[in-house]
């Protein structure tokens, strides 16, 4: 994939978001506080015109800018956590103009790995974590770059679904206890959405 | 009563924190400035020299939390988020240098995971900029029981005692080590509980939070619209009350003879006619428990914009605390002893 193909799923990714806003929303205000369709696309557009007032060519220097750019726009617990996401894939790819699956696969790892230490996350505790772990063993199964990104989309969408019945325990969903169990987690939602434009920009 | 339609006094939805912020700068130059990129309200004659520095911040819709608190003898800054949305690590990391006085600077964070993260990126930032940061986190919601297995308990009306108190222990000229421990030992010794009549409706959602039946009323509501642990039928403010303050004081416990503050906050759409019958009931409650309320706070200070409801933050008072009280406070929203 080449660096014009990053930047081209960040830009997907944001026009999916804002497309998905309201439900992304309705899934918030059912177990959150109902802010993360909100925040995603304002924290999303400014990435784009980040990305749109600099010249291209370095991946790692592109997502240091997005995560930047939603780390300082986007609040609640999805700014930190998106952005420490594209700071680590950043400097997982720094200074690289195209990567392969495994540079790719790299990347996410590092991303997902920045994401664990910040949420502190454990799998099955409702979050983002729970479409990103999925997502990042059917990447890790190698082969053709295309199908490895459309093998991980679906991954995470099992995992996003997977989230339904789950009760949660981190974040504001966690409060609900029991009562946050058949809501499917609006983190893990944006998380399939992201990985959704990959496989639609990147392969 | 059901509340299922956005009737609110704003221009548009994407406007309401930075018009709001412009309101205040407009009636309360002569305390605070307010900066907008990024948002910040400032106490005017800030960084003062040799103080620690005190900053707090979270979502906006809980006014006049926290920004209503800049000023003398309480906070040096707060970052106002979106409504309902923590505020950004850039945010806290101006604030931060703002109220810089070389003694170093607090951070009060609500324990939510929103503030939480935010606030720990920016104190890793302050600290890469040479300031010494101490920050504490703040978690006296009693209705969320199971903390090994949430987010932990919320941040709430423990917040706003917190925040003068350490005010006011700034001002006498005490460390940041001393200011953090006092804060963490008011927290330490407070508990809340809160309960909502009605949901409330952010701008930018424009529909109710949650959907509460017009005979019922939500128990354990933390401050941003969320639904609490259970709903029950609507009682009398008697029968609320006990329910709320059965579960502060068995939680710390408050015992026999202990001096407490009773702070008694009305969620933002609650008469005072009201909280005064609550805080009745409350002083009836705790008399019959040998509890003794010797300080108080009645009124709407931490809020989640046109929620009806309450809650009830206690805290056990020692001399020190009760004088850190009692140490003169000027803030738009809360000012006595100047």
């Amino acid at each position: 994939m080449t660096s014009e193909q990053v930047r081209d799923w960040i830009r997907r990714f944001a026009d999916v978001v804002s497309e998905h806003r309201t439900e992304l929303v309705r899934l918030d205000t059912a177990i959150g506080d109902g802010d993360h369709g909100t925040n995603m696309d304002r924290g999303m557009k400014k990435a784009v015109e980040k990305l749109d007032s600099t010249d291209g060519g370095d991946i790692g220097a592109d997502l240091k800018a997005v995560g930047m750019a939603l780390v300082s726009s986007v609040g609640g617990a999805a700014g930190p956590l998106y952005g420490t996401l594209f700071l680590q894939m950043g400097s997982a790819s720094a200074g690289k103009d195209e990567l392969d699956l495994d540079g790719w696969t790299a990347a996410v790892e590092a991303g997902v790995n920045g994401v664990k230490a910040r949420g502190k996350a454990e799998p099955g505790d409702k979050t983002m974590i729970d479409a990103w772990l999925p997502a990042l063993d059917a990447l890790r199964e190698g082969g053709d770059l295309g199908e490895a990104l459309e093998r991980s989309a679906a991954a995470a969408e099992e995992g996003m679904k997977a989230t339904t019945p789950m009760e949660a325990r981190k974040g504001r969903a966690s409060y609900l206890g029991p009562r946050s169990v058949g809501h499917q987690d609006p983190g893990a939602t944006s998380t399939y959405l992201l990985l959704r434009a990959a496989a639609e920009t990147l392969g | 009563m059901s509340v299922k339609t956005m009737k609110k006094l704003i221009n548009a939805p994407e406007d309401v924190v930075r018009e709001a912020l412009q309101g205040m700068e407009a009636a309360h130059g002569d305390l605070i400035r307010v900066s907008y990129e990024p948002a910040m309200v400032v106490r005017a004659d800030a960084p003062v020299q040799g103080k620690v520095g005190i900053i707090s911040g979270g979502g906006s819709g809980h006014e006049p939390m926290h920004g209503g608190f800049v000023g003398r003898g309480m906070l040096d800054a707060a970052c106002p988020g979106e409504v309902f949305t923590s505020p950004t690590p850039d945010q806290m990391l101006e604030a931060t240098k703002a109220v810089d006085g070389g003694a170093g600077v607090l951070h009060i964070v609500k324990n939510y995971t929103g503030d939480v993260l935010n606030f720990e990126m920016a104190a890793d930032l302050a600290k890469g900029e040479g300031i010494e940061v101490e920050a504490v986190v703040t978690n006296d919601d009693v209705a969320v029981q199971d903390s090994l297995y949430t987010a932990g308990r919320r941040g709430v009306g423990i917040t706003v005692i917190a925040e003068k108190i350490c005010g006011a222990a700034a001002e006498e000229g005490k460390s940041l080590g001393e200011v953090a421990e006092i804060c963490r030992r008011v927290n330490g010794q407070g508990r809340s509980m809160g309960m909502a009549l009605t949901p409330c409706i952010t701008p930018a959602a424009g529909t109710p939070s949650f959907e509460l039946g017009d005979d019922e009323m939500e128990i354990g509501i933390g401050i941003h619209g969320e639904p609490g642990r259970y709903r029950e039928p609507l009682a009398p403010a008697s029968q609320v009350v006990e329910r709320l303050a059965t579960a502060i004081v068995e939680d710390l416990p408050y015992e026999s003879g202990d001096n407490v503050l009773a702070f008694v906050n009305g969620m933002g759409g609650t008469p005072l006619v009201e909280l005064y019958i609550v805080f009745n009931e409350l002083n009836k409650f705790l008399s019959g428990r040998g509890i003794t309320i010797t300080r108080h706070l009645i009124g709407d200070y931490i809020t989640s914009l046109e929620m009806a409801g309450c809650s009830i933050t206690l805290l056990k008072l020692d001399d020190e605390l009760t004088g850190l009280w009692d140490a003169p406070v000027h803030t738009p929203a809360l000012r006595w002893g100047v």
